[in-house]
């Protein structure tokens, strides 16, 4: 995993609430075995009518939102299945972070381990986030790990929280696997212990 | 350990806690990983990349159920991506030496029917699949949860995982259930009340006279669906009825082994005194047979209601989400949902395909036929619930009644192996996500107990299964 630290980034609002992950990527397109060209069928039915042809109301299809990497998204983003496509597909299309009131558990994990920054921020600051999404099609943040916090057009920085363990590992780039293989041997003194 | 007073939740946990450093989340041993063609391909390749093998086969097992079709078994499998994924699922069991029940085998079904079935489930584990409704487990007392890709390859590779605490939530069910009223309800009324993200972030504990009331099946059911209220795990303490489902099965513990295993099930139950980050209530004797009218399993109202008004919903965002729904459904605020067209009627899913399920849509559909112009699909959750309804008949009145009898597998719940709604249609479903395209692209789902999903099939409008029941 690529380490994380700063980034500016093109900022795009999807305030719909309780975004399932079919939404994100519809299961018929889970039958992929590994994880490439996931990007381009993020939010497909949404993204595209019958034909295939791009509906042109939807955000991502309008000429603004090209290049995005931050998307303000409504209330409990990533609901339902546990898909891991679902962060695959944001992140293949450009994602880096994802800002809501509040994200689905498996979601926020599966995001994690992805180095796609998941950024809880409280209703009022969220409101106005997609606010200015709204009213301004070049609206760029910039998010920095290190002090966590996120930076507004006005000068403003909005903190966000984020638990110890994961900042560590997406500002070092650290994988999960690899510290827990690092674990061998308290996890073999388990077994023994437990008789597993 | 110390001598509080602890929760089902809190024993577990502490009993597979293998190391917790400070400010890193605990390393939690995993006792059984269940794994499935569709979220574990790129695991499987994780370990090939970095030269690693499954540390316990002996605690992997495997199944193909999603992307299966689920016509005769003898035919071959059309769909070539399908066929693709298959391979590699028995190609990944071969090379990494996993038990696996393949689409041939008489032991395959749905991975979380075929886990309680097989007697892979049992009181006191902690399992996993890269699978949302991993939760069905805990209806054993279990701590079973869904997890993603990355985590699969975690648990093959070192059969732990780096897990935060979740809170704890009591659901409390007391009362009991009138005729017509069904765990499945319990399950949707409980969603409806707290909402899709009610219990994000927490194990849930259902309790109460109406949970202990119920079969295993009926726990699985209520477990099933926690996670569409946002729950990481939901679970329901081991009692009796767990026992006398878990024993004699293939790999239930025998002999004096069991009698080990009963005594320390015993001591699971959450002790007197022992407190929850939060509490919920829900009344049994007040519930009636449920159903959803929107896009997420909270959108469900009892059947007798009618379709809420988004002018009414005070939070703008739900007054958008509200109105969305009911555009995608095509349903109007105020209109009762009972007599409403039905295109498909969908009896399957790991929520609602057991043996309790079948018996109960086909002693409604028993000598009756389902109304014109209605697909009925009724697609057993493993090849031996197929037989043992087979033994029973229940085939037979299934297909009299005009309705197709499958093999088993994910089927219409999930739509990924060509059972699936045309755009537009409305399905009444037993499955668990009535999520836009989750049936099929535009298929509109309608989410209900077995009861009222066969009392429709044969008026082919939503029915009340109080009017069909003596
Ligand atoms: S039946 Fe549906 S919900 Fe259950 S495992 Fe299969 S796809 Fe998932």
């Amino acid at each position: 995993m690529e380490p994380i630290k700063k980034f500016t980034g093109k900022t795009v609002g999807l305030p719909s609430t309780d975004v399932d992950t079919d939404q994100i990527i519809p299961a018929r397109y889970l039958k992929a075995t590994d994880k490439k060209g996931m990007g381009e069928v993020l939010f497909y039915d949404w993204r595209y009518d019958e034909n295939g042809d791009p509906k042109p109301e939807f955000i991502l299809n309008q000429p603004h939102s090209q290049n995005a990497t931050i998307l303000v998204a409504g209330n409990n983003f990533g609901c339902g299945s546990s898909r891991e496509h679902a962060p695959w597909a944001l992140q293949g299309y450009g994602f880096q972070a994802i800002i809501s009131t509040q994200f689905a558990d498996i979601f926020r994990n599966n995001s994690l381990k992805n180095g796609l920054l998941p950024i809880v921020v409280d209703k009022e600051t969220h409101e106005q986030l997609l606010d200015l999404a709204a009213e301004d099609p070049e609206l760029e943040l910039s998010v920095d790990l290190e002090t966590q916090t996120l930076g507004l057009p006005d000068g403003r920085r909005v903190e966000f929280p984020i638990d110890p363990f994961s900042k560590e590992c997406l500002l070092n780039g650290v994988d999960e696997l690899g510290y827990l293989l690092r674990r061998e041997n308290e996890i073999e003194q388990y077994e023994t212990a437990n008789a597993k | 350990m110390n001598n509080r007073p602890r929760t089902l939740f809190q024993k577990i946990w502490d009993a597979h806690v293998v190391s917790q450093a400070q400010d890193a989340p605990a390393i939690l041993y995993i006792d059984l990983q269940l794994v499935h063609e569709v979220t574990s391909p790129q695991a499987f390749t994780e370990l090939r990349n970095r030269s690693l093998q499954v540390r316990r086969p002996d605690r992997t097992v495997a199944t193909v159920d999603h992307s299966i079709p689920t016509y005769d078994r003898t035919l071959p499998i059309q769909d070539a991506l399908a066929a693709k994924q298959l391979d590699m699922m028995y190609a990944n069991a071969r090379d990494f030496g996993i038990r696996i029940y393949d689409r041939m085998s008489d032991k395959q079904g749905i991975v979380h029917v075929i886990g309680p079935e097989l007697g892979l489930t049992q009181p006191g584990m902690t399992i996993v699949c890269g699978d949302s409704h991993t939760s069905t487990h805990g209806a054993f007392g279990t701590l079973a949860f869904g997890i993603g890709t990355s985590e699969v390859a975690m648990v093959l590779a070192t059969q732990t995982l780096l897990q935060r605490k979740p809170k704890t939530m009591n659901v409390r069910v007391d009362g009991i259930l009138a005729n017509g009223v069904t765990a499945k309800d319990i399950i949707l009324a409980l969603i409806a009340k707290i909402g899709v993200d009610g219990g994000t972030g927490h194990a849930v504990e259902y309790s109460g006279s109406a949970i202990r009331a119920q079969t295993m099946e009926g726990r699985m059911t209520i477990c099933n669906m926690s996670i569409e209220g946002g729950a990481r795990a939901g679970m329901i303490a081991p009692d009796e009825t767990t026992f006398n489902y878990v024993a004699g099965r293939e790999f239930a513990p025998k002999g004096a082994d069991w009698d080990a295993a009963v005594a320390r099930w015993r001591q699971l139950p959450t002790d007197d005194g022992a407190e929850y980050d939060a509490v919920v209530e829900l009344d049994a004797n007040a519930l009636e047979p449920m159903i959803t009218y929107g896009n997420n399993p909270g959108m469900g109202i009892p059947i007798t209601g009618r379709v809420p008004d988004p002018d009414a919903m005070g939070d703008h965002h739900q007054k958008a989400a509200l109105r969305k729904a009911l555009q995608y459904m095509d349903l109007q605020p105020g209109k009762s949902l009972i007599g409403h067209p039905v295109n498909v009627v969908f009896i399957g899913s790991c929520t609602n395909s057991r043996i309790g399920d079948l018996r109960l849509a086909a002693n409604i559909m028993k000598g009756k036929r389902v109304a014109d112009n209605v697909r009925v699909m009724v697609v057993p959750g493993s090849q031996q619930v197929k037989r043992q309804a087979e033994q029973e008949g229940l085939d037979v009145i299934f297909r009299q009644a005009g309705a197709e009898w499958r093999e088993a597998g994910c089927s219409m719940c999930i739509a990924m192996n060509g059972d699936e709604l045309k755009s537009g249609e409305y399905s009444i479903s037993t499955s668990n996500r009535n999520f836009e395209g989750r049936q099929g692209k535009g298929g509109r789902t309608m989410l209900a107990s077995p009861l009222t999903a066969a009392a429709s099939a044969l008026s082919g409008v939503v029915t009340d299964p109080r009017s069909v029941l003596s």
